[in-house]
């Protein structure tokens, strides 16, 4: 007989160890996918952890990439962890970081060819600024009409992404694209590129941004008195009204900061790593942004390293993909298998596993 | 073969030798995929013309794919690692793939690229694509003949040139032999979304639509066609014959195969070159899938003869009169269209309602 008994504490222990056992129950049962598509499990599993750090071939170009495909995940995820922690669910990253993408490469190329330096700093501050707006929706909404913001801030990603497939075949098409979807490729204009600071490293500033959010995060929530309300305002709402927290700032404070941090990843991946604003755009960076944000225990140190291992799945899936055969739905799944894992055994967090016979119910 | 050489193909410095890959050792050719292989469209005709290349060449090649890759910056990263493992020869097949094709050829110039539907070119990277505006034409005049509500449904995916040409070509043939005919175009903004297209195509029924032509991948709106009756449909990049002989009347097929078997012969010949080519119902890249016997004998004669007055280049899709949507002349009496004005097509021809959203 097994029983679950409900813990008077979550455990310490069990918080730290359950992502990593997730990771090992994920190998297993994704080994045992891979086994049953017909390929070596060990050679899948080797190939999507082992190879993009240390195979000689592709290493060398793997490791920066890792980076690259890590820094939007990583500064989503650390602003969607601040809300998070305060009981405010943002689910619509995805949209304000198209908007950012769209207002900082609209800003940017308006002012096309100039090479003004001021230009890349300009179109930064414009990303953070339309990703913010973007938030404001659903907190405006919630806070004046009570709206449930997960419902709006999704539901506004899909305006998003028709307001994008209306600006690449429209306001900010190449005029000498010869009238195909999307924007001038801003990489290869000086003036608003996001290139690579250091070569072979894959350090662009939208890396460099995530870092730095990372540790401000870090002061935020256990060195300042608003990350102090927004854990209080997580864990005990009531507790927090009486300690003078007050519900609508907290509202507008956590959905601006996650939509502001959204519209940064956007600018600094349109200006960096895609280079053009184009239909398809956007690849889930805000929705995979969630799962970091969970895999990291809404801690920023915690994100951080989700947002590499979430990487590492994507460009370790990518090679199994070609060089093992291995069909795409296969390694997503792979990747969903992770979310949940995480999500199944933190009933160990919770509840502790009894065996033996049960004790009749005083 | 007859080869036909495209805007005097750019630069097309003759990369002699270069490549003296030993004999034992397999060419290794990479295809990177915009959708599932299982789409039953565009990418599935992609894929069967990799198995073709298998077939042709055994043990001599060696094929890698990749399915599903976004069109910007994961594709520059999956192309990064398919030329560090090796790649002799990667196809790109899809239009989005394009910057990042050119970005990578400029770091591996000893790897050859073949990027399909695009129009940069590079001294190791060649552009390929089919004139499906021919079979559209086809498909025009079958779906004018066929209409009786005289409403032509049309699910277009994005607005570019090709997709414009399509509805272009299909509208001026379906009129010439239904002058009543009206085309209700939806544009869905994907390539590939089952729920999406099958909506677009529900939402064309409701208006009254009996034809539903399809630039979109999914075997969805041929499922919605089927479901709704009395709706005739073509299979789109594909024969999609399993919805034969009702919805689908017929149908484009992409027959890359040939080509791709002519280009990798090339790389292992080392007589690979840049080149752009734009091949037709003649050199066999576009076909007819078989049209079913839901349609009459009579159409299905003219059709052919359609099909046959294209490939033996006896009559032009685009020839004059012709006016743009505006009013304004395009093509006088006689005249065809020249190759640049099809490639960048952005206007509709007169009588086409609705506009190209921009």
């Amino acid at each position: 007989m097994i029983r679950l008994e409900k813990r008077p504490q979550p455990s310490a222990i069990w918080k730290t160890v359950t992502p990593l056992l997730a990771v090992i129950l994920t190998i297993v049962a994704g080994g045992l996918m891979f086994a049953a598509l017909g390929t070596d499990p060990v050679a899948a599993i080797r190939t999507i952890f082992w190879d993009p750090l240390f195979h000689p071939q592709y290493a060398s170009y793997s490791r920066p990439q890792l980076l690259v495909k890590a820094g939007p995940l990583i500064l989503i995820a650390i602003g969607l962890s601040i809300g998070f922690r305060a009981g405010i669910w943002n689910i619509g990253a995805e949209g304000q970081y198209i908007i950012g993408a769209i207002t900082g490469a609209g800003a940017g190329l308006a002012l096309y060819p100039s090479e003004a330096w001021w230009i890349f700093p300009m179109m930064v501050a414009a990303g953070a600024l339309g990703g913010w707006l973007w938030a404001m929706i659903p907190a405006i909404l919630k806070t004046h009409f009570n709206t449930n913001e997960i419902l709006v801030s999704l539901l506004l990603v899909y305006v998003a992404e028709n307001l994008m497939a209306s600006m690449a075949v429209g306001a900010l098409r190449n005029p000498e694209g010869g009238g195909f979807p999307g924007s001038r490729n801003l990489s290869q204009w000086p003036a608003a590129s996001n290139p690579e600071l250091i070569a072979g490293t894959g350090m662009h500033w939208g890396v460099m941004a995530a870092f730095v959010a990372v540790i401000l995060a870090y002061v935020l929530m256990s060195r300042h008195l608003t990350g102090f309300h927004i854990q209080l305002a997580g864990q005990a709402p009531r507790a927090a009204a009486f300690a003078g927290v007050r519900p609508e700032r907290l509202v507008v404070f956590c959905l601006g900061l996650s939509g502001a941090l959204a519209g940064l990843a956007g600018i600094f991946e349109v200006t960096g790593p895609a280079g053009q604003l184009s239909i398809d755009f956007n690849v889930g960076y805000g929705f995979t942004a969630i799962i970091v944000a969970f895999l990291g225990r809404l801690h920023p140190a915690g994100i951080l390293l989700a947002g590499l291992l979430m990487a590492l799945t994507y460009i370790g899936g990518e090679l199994a993909s070609f060089t093992l055969g291995i069909p795409a739905a296969a390694i997503q799944s792979f990747q969903g298998m992770l979310l949940f894992f995480l999500l199944a055994v933190d009933v160990l967090t919770n509840y502790r596993i009894r065996l033996g016979r049960t004790e009749a119910a005083t | 073969m007859y080869r036909r050489v495209l805007l005097s193909a750019t630069a097309a410095l003759a990369l002699t030798g270069g490549f003296a890959a030993a004999q034992d050792e397999p060419t290794k050719v990479g295809f990177v995929f915009v959708g599932p292989i299982g789409d039953g469209g565009w990418t599935y005709e992609h894929n069967q013309a990799r198995l073709a290349v298998e077939e042709e060449y055994g043990d001599a090649v060696e094929t890698v794919f990749q399915e599903s890759v976004p069109e910007g910056a994961d594709a520059e990263r999956v192309l990064t690692q398919m030329a560090l493992s090796g790649a002799d020869l990667i196809f790109t097949t899809s239009f989005g793939y394009m910057d990042p094709t050119i970005n990578v050829a400029q770091r591996f110039p000893d790897v050859k690229f073949e990027h399909a539907t695009g129009y940069k070119t590079a001294p190791n990277v060649s552009t390929y694509s089919a004139r499906f505006y021919e079979g559209r034409a086809v498909q025009g005049l079958i779906a004018g003949r066929m209409t009786e509500s005289n409403r032509i449904g049309y699910i277009a995916s994005f607005p570019i040139p090709e997709v414009v040409r399509g509805i272009n070509a299909s509208y001026l043939a379906a009129k010439a032999v239904n002058p009543d005919v009206q085309f209700n175009v939806v544009w869905a903004f994907t390539w590939f979304d089952p729920a999406k297209e099958a909506d677009a195509a529900q939402a064309l029924i409701d208006q009254g639509a009996d034809v539903i032509l399809q630039h979109t991948d999914s075997t969805a709106p041929q499922a919605a066609a089927a479901e709704a009756g009395d709706v005739i449909t073509f299979g789109q990049a594909s024969d999609m014959a399993e919805y034969a002989p009702m919805p689908r009347v017929s149908s484009i097929i992409d027959n890359w195969a040939p080509y791709y078997i002519e280009r990798v012969g090339d790389v292992m010949d080392g007589s690979w070159e840049s080149q752009q080519v734009w091949y037709g119902i003649d050199e066999g890249m576009v076909k007819i899938g078989e049209i079913s016997d839901a349609v009459p004998d009579d159409v299905r004669e003219e059709a052919m003869a359609l099909r046959d007055a294209i490939s033996a280049g006896e009559t032009h899709p685009f020839t004059g009169p012709i006016n743009r949507q505006d009013g304004t002349e395009w093509l006088a009496e006689g005249e065809t269209a020249d190759d640049e004005t099809l490639l960048g097509m952005d206007f509709y021809v007169e009588g086409l309602s609705g506009e190209i959203p921009n």
